[in-house]
């Protein structure tokens, strides 16, 4: 029997019986019910196997004239695209949040995850013919530490030395040991190009091994790119052409994608999402990946340094009612730690945080009564003054005042941002624990925005890092993200979802959430059904 | 005749005076603006040590008034410099926005002048008819509402209910003249829309104050038929104010479509500018700004140079 389906099921895939013929052979077989359910579904998927061809069209929400090809100024959505379709990374998130080999093939730590060799994928060219070699990886890497303005620098300040053993290995040493280093390396910003005469490579040359080689580009308007015809990776980029538009305008967005002028937008309006999805041929699609919105305090100025200020206004929020206005119900309730869902070691079991007006007012008492400011501008997050108004609301009704300060939008992050006391902010999350814990959380890390400093939290992290054993850490990690919850100055009231819209004729497979549209990579991805 | 050329040359020698005042003004005012390039391009990821590195890079570490110098001995030389975001020449930035803002202006105004003045003579010589109230109606009801909303508004009807046109001006190198046409007709009927009105006004406005003089009742004795009238005895006497009006339209149409720009995608000098400013690339400000300047200079000089040709008593002055 099984052997008789196997042989139809070889008939359908190759194309010689049609979806309908199937169902008929399955009748035939006697099979009904929920197996030719299962068999059905399989039959539309093995249909929709990916396909060759056409232009993808995509209308993104960023993009700006002061944009450069330069790795190491890559910071918008626009530059974030152009990077995963021309270059390739050491690894990629995939679309269950796990690190798959990229250029490198794998990847072993060695001496406690203080070393690290990496097997580089053999017979990849770049879009000029070179093929690659350790050499370009070294090079690649290099840009990004010692006097450099990457921003990747701080990440890799970990890495004592890069060298080569061979033609196709790299092995980084590093200052402690690191059981996530393959993310790390792995960074957006660390994009593989190739060495030069002089062993640097060429930041603007826009050379990579991606799935699409760069045509034409003019910034803050267009990419226009066509696809590698030696791309290593047999089953992606399935598009002959990619054309993305910079349009940053919602509704010039929507009504591109309305008018058919683009196949994909990013950002939609959350607005207008649902009047979006109810337009024949456009879907709307979201995936929770690691955006959270934050608010967060700075622990070293008063009132907030007294604990029970930071307990007190992270009791008076009403997070659903922010997740359900301000999001559009796009999104899922955070529970004051950065730590995702679909983070590996997220705690689930951690108890949610309630909006509890009695705790607020308790604590707010215990601290002798709370006035504060908010910073906000929309900067921060799209509907940021909002959320800070609501907040404000809410903390209202357990007798805390809140005077929300609306900042002007240009220059939030270099005048009000870890200037001002307490303010609104994003973050787009980390693929790993330890990244985004040791960004934002570390005592006296550079971006720790709330200035927090727990000795305990600080110890756990350094241990959970070099830790191999998948169950310690996973206690670690719970315990770090108790002490965030309970003793941090981070209020974070949601996880924000992607929010696209596609034209139906998009097809794709599961989708990674740890950036936007299928963690930028939907131009290797997705194809035309 | 000399004397023409005298006041062109006294007006030039004005303008270039005005565009290094304004060349100061921008400069100093893009530098009052908090934070800079470094800081604007690192967003969140500008850390101390990152910053430094990316202004010593740039050269942002120099005092502002020795940037400032360089740049004009530049500017004199003929040579804008380099975008300090992307280190592109500034020429071959400009080059292809500066000839997409133009044709999209010059697009509209060869349909809004003609239709300005056609309109604007038939209120005069029909005025308080219905026509004319009809004519002022719609044309201050579009002046009225925010570009973006007419634009909308045609999107609306032309794009998506429709479909007629595409609903943003994705126009590249490789269009033909046809194709570009198509692509931008929505814009710049927006922007007709925008300006008609302050022209057609204006032509009325002149033309009937004409009207009322003893050399038109006199035509008006001898039989002339009154569209003759106004084309040949009121309209040469009423061209200096409306060339005035026509210019500062015109102007508007090459400096004041940013929002045009942003809602239909198309890419011109205003998005350029503006993503300068908020990025403070301000070599990139500065040439944007001379070049508006500039029309601006250009265009009032035409409109004063043709009122003096028209006006005999102001071409050969006592």
């Amino acid at each position: 029997m099984d052997r008789k389906i196997d042989h139809i099921k070889e008939e359908l895939k190759s194309g010689k019986i049609t979806r309908r013929e199937f169902a008929q052979r399955l009748m035939v077989l006697g099979i009904a019910g929920a197996s030719a359910g299962t068999l059905l579904t399989w039959a539309d998927q093995a249909q929709a196997a990916p396909k060759r061809g056409g232009r993808l069209r995509a209308g993104i929400a960023h993009g700006s004239t002061t944009d450069s090809l330069d790795p190491a100024t890559y910071e918008n959505g626009f530059m974030g695209k152009i990077n995963y379709a021309i270059h390739n990374h050491l690894g990629e998130v995939d679309h269950t949040g796990a690190m798959a080999p990229e250029l490198a093939e794998s990847w072993e730590p060695q001496n406690g995850a203080k070393t690290w060799v990496f097997n580089l994928r053999k017979g990849v060219e770049f879009h000029n013919g070179k093929t690659l070699d350790a050499d370009d990886v070294i090079a690649s890497f290099q840009h990004h530490m010692g006097e450099t303005k990457s921003p990747a620098k701080s990440l890799l300040k970990q890495v004592s030395s890069i060298k080569k053993d061979g033609k196709y290995k790299v092995v980084f040493e590093l200052s402690g040991g690191n059981a996530d280093f393959p993310f790390v390396a792995s960074d957006y910003h660390i994009a593989i190009k190739q060495a030069w005469d002089g062993g640097k490579i060429s930041p603007n040359d826009g050379i990579g091994t991606g799935p699409y080689v760069l045509k034409d580009m003019e910034m803050g308007v267009r990419f226009f790119g066509t696809r590698n015809p030696n791309y290593f990776k047999p089953d992606r980029g399935w598009f002959n052409e990619l054309e993305m538009l910079s349009i940053v305008d919602p509704t010039a967005r929507s009504n591109a994608l309305t008018t058919g002028e683009v196949d994909v937008i990013d950002r939609v309006d959350l607005k207008t999402a649902h009047l979006l999805a109810r337009k024949s041929g456009i879907k709307v699609e979201e995936t929770t990946g690691t955006k959270h919105y934050t608010f967060p305090m700075r622990t070293d100025t008063a009132p907030f340094d007294d604990n029970n200020v930071r307990l007190a206004l992270k009791h008076a929020v009403n997070r659903e009612e922010i997740v359900e206005k301000v999001l559009f119900g796009h999104g899922v309730v955070g529970n004051d730690h950065p730590i995702a869902p679909s983070n590996p070691f997220h705690a689930a079991t951690l108890p949610q945080r309630k909006y509890d007006p009695d705790k607020a007012r308790f604590y707010a008492k215990k601290a002798g009564g709370i006035k504060v400011k908010l910073s906000a501008a929309d900067a921060a997050f799209p509907g940021a003054v909002d959320a800070a108004v609501l907040y404000k609301e809410h903390a209202a009704a357990a007798g805390i005042e809140i005077e929300v300060v609306r900042e002007p939008s240009d220059g939030y992050w270099s005048n009000v941002w870890m200037k001002k006391p307490w303010g609104a902010c994003y973050w787009g999350g980390r693929p790993t624990e330890d990244w985004m814990f040791s960004t934002a959380y570390m005592g006296g890390a550079s971006w720790n925005d709330t200035f927090w400093q727990n000795d305990r939290f600080d110890k756990l992290l350094i241990e959970a890092r070099a830790e191999t054993n998948q169950n310690k850490r996973r206690e670690m990690y719970y315990e770090m993200q108790e002490i965030v919850r309970d003793k941090g100055g981070v209020v974070v009231p949601m996880f924000a979802n992607y929010v696209f819209g596609t034209s139906d004729k998009i097809a794709h497979g599961t989708m990674a959430g740890n950036w936007d549209l299928d963690g930028e990579k939907f131009h290797e991805r997705w194809w035309y059904s | 005749m000399t004397h023409i050329f005298k006041i062109i040359a006294q007006r030039i020698a004005l303008g270039f005076l005005t565009l290094f005042v304004i060349s100061l003004l921008i400069t100093f005012g893009v530098e009052l603006l908090p934070g800079d390039l470094a800081e604007a391009i690192l967003g969140q990821g500008a850390t101390p040590e990152t910053v430094k590195v990316f202004r010593t890079e740039l050269g942002l570490d120099k005092p502002a008034h020795l940037r400032y110098l360089s740049w004009l001995g530049g500017m004199v030389t003929g040579d804008m410099g380099v975008s300090l975001a992307n280190r592109r020449e500034i020429s071959e930035l400009i080059g292809l926005r500066l000839s997409n803002t133009i044709f999209l202006g010059g697009f509209a105004a060869s349909i809004a002048v003609p239709l300005a003045l056609f309109l604007g003579i038939l209120a005069a010589l029909y005025r308080n008819t219905l026509y004319d109230r009809l004519v002022n109606t719609f044309t201050l009801t579009s002046i009225s509402f925010p570009e973006f909303f007419v634009a909308y508004i045609l999107i609306l009807f032309f794009a998506i209910k429709l479909g007629w046109f595409p609903g943003i001006s994705n126009v590249s190198t490789d269009l033909s003249l046809g194709d570009k046409l198509y692509r931008t007709l929505l814009p710049a009927a927006t922007l007709t829309l925008v300006v008609v009105a302050h022209m057609m006004r204006m032509t009325r406005a002149a033309i009937i104050n004409l009207l009322a003089s003893p050399y038109i009742e006199m035509a008006r004795l001898k039989g002339i038929r009154p569209m003759r009238i106004i084309m040949r005895h009121a309209l040469p006497n009423a061209l200096a104010p409306i060339v005035n009006v026509i210019a500062l339209n015109l102007a508007y149409l090459v400096v004041g479509v940013v929002i045009v720009e942003v809602v239909f995608v198309y890419p011109g000098l205003g998005q350029l500018m503006v993503d300068s400013v908020s990025k403070r690339d301000i070599p990139v400000v500065q040439a944007c700004s001379m070049i508006f300047a500039s029309v601006y200079i250009l265009l009032n000089l035409s409109a004063d140079i043709i009122s003096i040709v028209t006006n005999p008593r102001l071409l050969h002055p006592r």
